[in-house]
């Protein structure tokens, strides 16, 4: 990784939100580095805090009851944490992008397309009139939107879902943004649709050498599209590495699990494998490290119910946190 | 098909939506949600149903326990007609057939306790009550893997996995032989989904249930089931074993639903057909296949005749004239 400069940089990031049923710490700890071109995942199910490390990057999170409570995000140098709001505005959108799982409660109901897409140009391009058009349709062109000439004067709900997508992808990348951060794009479209969508993910990516830091929770797509993997768990990353070696020889037993867990196609089993229990509480973690009711080693180990491990690199761009990973010096 | 028993028998069943304009709510075209589709089910197996959204997949099941009405067809439940069943002798048959649904938190009614959510079927079908009606709830929440304590609890202290728990809870609770499966598990995260599909398949085992699995994730359906339908607008393009589906799509909408699947292996390269275009509009679909305007071996007389389903191989039937031309490619 060292070839490539690092875009973006969280270092220690730990958002709570203080709600009435006590401080939820849905991020914790958080520290990743997206380098210049890479498309980065960052996976996890539900409630782990894998979109609110991503609202956190663009200081979206809603103030109260949600906070920014300590660590740095480092874009180009800067820390985003320190901006001024009105500088802030200037990179969002503009340097840094962003699209939504759902397209329809993202984009406005009564505004065109182009509308929508005109006015992240003007904003933040100065480009105006006939001349911001232009640049829409050629943005709706580059999304593989047929007809475009036409789509751009239409609302919303006249296009498709994956239409949709397409045209929030078109709005996002309409700045040429350095960093393009990705919330599940794919997860309520379908397979075939899905397909193509990352398809074209990747062909922009080349083609504008941007940045993606992809959220999801299907480990099929991150093994298809992305170079490195963040793997989160109650608020902590448990894992990160390369996609080669975290697929090959996953460490923590929570992606061991995950990937054993899932049915794959041609290979049939009698039954699943599977992790047991559920999903923790944000706002009631168990003690130590999060994942030991859940796991074989820590559910009867005293020293992971009561200590919670830190990151710790295991090998040369391989990170783990779990006191019984291969390699880990306790 | 051999030994085992048909429970049920679907031959070209049909469900049209109508759609009304103007002030006179004239009915001015139909959405064929299903537009013809026949197969049938064995006695304790599973059939998968696939498909992409507006596929007419949960149509088919809805129609099958006639919670929406069909227009045309026959439905055969162990040797009863269920489409001509007048509405008032439905509900002992109703009994023997139940549904899962796919959203665990709106299939649930928020204002009422689990126990009265897995009783109601006792008491509505005059099963059991009062004292009784308790035993049964508590028996049927431990065959789910939830405890007995949690019947006096409401919906939204559960986990999204628990709920899906309870909806299995209260489709068994009558005692059905025969269960619609919506979509069960592909509104829950990747390690819960693994712990439903065991206990489907676990239930199965134990009380000899049959199942229509409704889903468009054809990993978790190669999982569960023996027999696999792949629908396209409102038809069935292929049907056939797990096994010959699997190892030999035929249909082009097969082969390419099967390429599209991400795997979670960053070591296999495989050959994506990634498909053009989307699905069309169920109210107006395209003459001849449906699926011509995105197949990408579609040529002239694809756009004209209508494709039926025709048998292939052993075990094997597809909708689609070119399939032999486009072999194992």
């Amino acid at each position: 990784m060292s070839e490539h400069e690092i875009l973006l940089s969280v270092q220690n990031l730990s958002t709570h939100f203080f709600t009435q049923q006590g401080i939820a710490k849905a991020v914790q700890e958080v520290s990743f580095d997206i380098p210049d071109g890479h498309m980065t995942a960052l996976v996890g199910e539900s409630g782990c805090g894998k979109s609110v490390t991503s609202l956190s990057i663009l200081r979206l999170i809603p103030d109260p009851p949600g906070k920014i409570v300590g660590g740095k995000i480092l874009f180009k140098g800067q820390n985003l944490l320190e901006l001024s709001e009105h500088r802030m505005r200037a990179i969002r959108g503009n340097d840094i992008a962003m699209i939504f799982q759902e397209p329809m409660t993202s984009l406005n109901p009564v505004f065109t397309i182009g509308n929508q897409i005109v006015e992240a140009i003007s904003l933040h391009q100065g480009i105006k009139g006939n001349a911001a058009w232009d640049m829409a349709i050629d943005m709706l062109t580059k999304v593989g939107i047929a007809d475009p000439a036409r789509r751009v004067q239409e609302y919303p709900h006249q296009l498709s879902g994956g239409m949709r997508q397409r045209a929030m992808i078109a709005m996002a990348l309409s700045c040429s943004p350095s960093l393009l951060i990705a919330d599940e794009p794919t997860t309520a479209l379908d397979v075939t649709i899905q397909a193509q969508i990352l398809e074209l993910l990747k062909k922009l990516q080349n083609e504008n050498r941007m940045s993606i830091l992809l959220i999801t929770h299907d480990l099929g797509v991150v093994a298809e599209t992305a170079q490195t993997v963040v793997v989160m768990y109650a608020s902590r990353v448990v894992e990160k590495a390369d996609v080669q070696s975290l697929f090959g020889s996953p460490r923590h037993p929570y992606t061991q699990g995950l990937l054993r867990s899932l049915p794959r196609l041609g290979q049939r089993r009698k039954r699943l494998d599977v992790i047991g229990g559920s999903v923790p509480n944000p706002v009631a973690f168990p003690s130590g490290c999060k994942f030991h009711p859940r796991c074989p080693i820590g559910a009867k180990d005293p020293h992971c119910q009561a200590c919670e491990p830190p990151l710790q690199e295991v090998q040369p761009g391989h990170a783990v946190a779990c006191w019984y990973a291969e390699g880990y010096r306790r | 098909m051999p030994d085992k028993k048909i429970l049920l028998e679907v031959k070209d069943l049909k469900t049209h939506f109508p759609i009304r304009k103007g002030v006179l709510n004239r009915t001015v075209g139909f959405v064929k949600a299903v537009d013809g589709v026949s197969f049938s089910v064995q006695r304790g197996s599973t059939l998968g149903l696939v498909g992409e959204s507006g596929c007419g997949k949960t149509t088919v099941g809805r129609t099958l326990l006639r919670l929406i009405p069909a227009s045309s067809g026959e439905v055969t439940f162990d040797g009863q007609d269920i489409l001509s069943c007048p509405m008032g002798q439905m509900k002992p048959l109703r009994s023997r057939m139940q549904m899962m649904f796919q959203d665990p938190y709106g299939s649930l009614n928020p204002r009422m306790t689990v126990e009265d959510i897995v009783g109601e079927g006792l008491t509505v079908h005059g099963i059991a009550r009062g004292k009784q009606r308790r035993d049964r709830v508590s028996e049927i929440l431990e065959q789910v893997g939830l405890s007995r304590r949690y019947a006096d609890r409401f919906p939204h202290e559960f986990s999204g996995g628990q709920r899906q728990r309870i909806g299995i809870a209260r489709a068994l609770a009558v005692n059905p032989e025969f269960i619609v499966c919506d979509e069960p598990v592909s509104a829950l995260d990747v390690s819960i989904q693994s712990q439903i599909v065991n206990l489907l398949q676990d239930l199965q085992e134990k009380l000899g249930l049959t199942y229509l699995f409704i889903a468009h994730d054809l990993a978790v359906v190669e999982h569960i089931s023996e027999w696999i339908a792949v629908m396209y607008l409102g038809r069935i393009v292929e049907y056939a074993s797990r096994d010959e589906l699997y190892s030999n799509p035929i249909h082009p909408y097969t082969k390419s639903l099967l390429s599209a699947i991400p795997h979670p292996d960053p070591q296999k390269k495989h050959a994506r057909i990634v498909l053009k275009g989307e699905v069309p509009s169920p109210a107006n679909p395209p003459r001849g296949c449906h699926f011509h305007p995105r197949c990408p071996w579609a040529e002239q007389a694809c756009k004209i005749n209508d494709q039926k389903l025709e048998i292939k191989a052993d075990h094997h039937l597809a909708a689609c004239w070119k399939a032999d031309k486009i072999g194992r490619q």
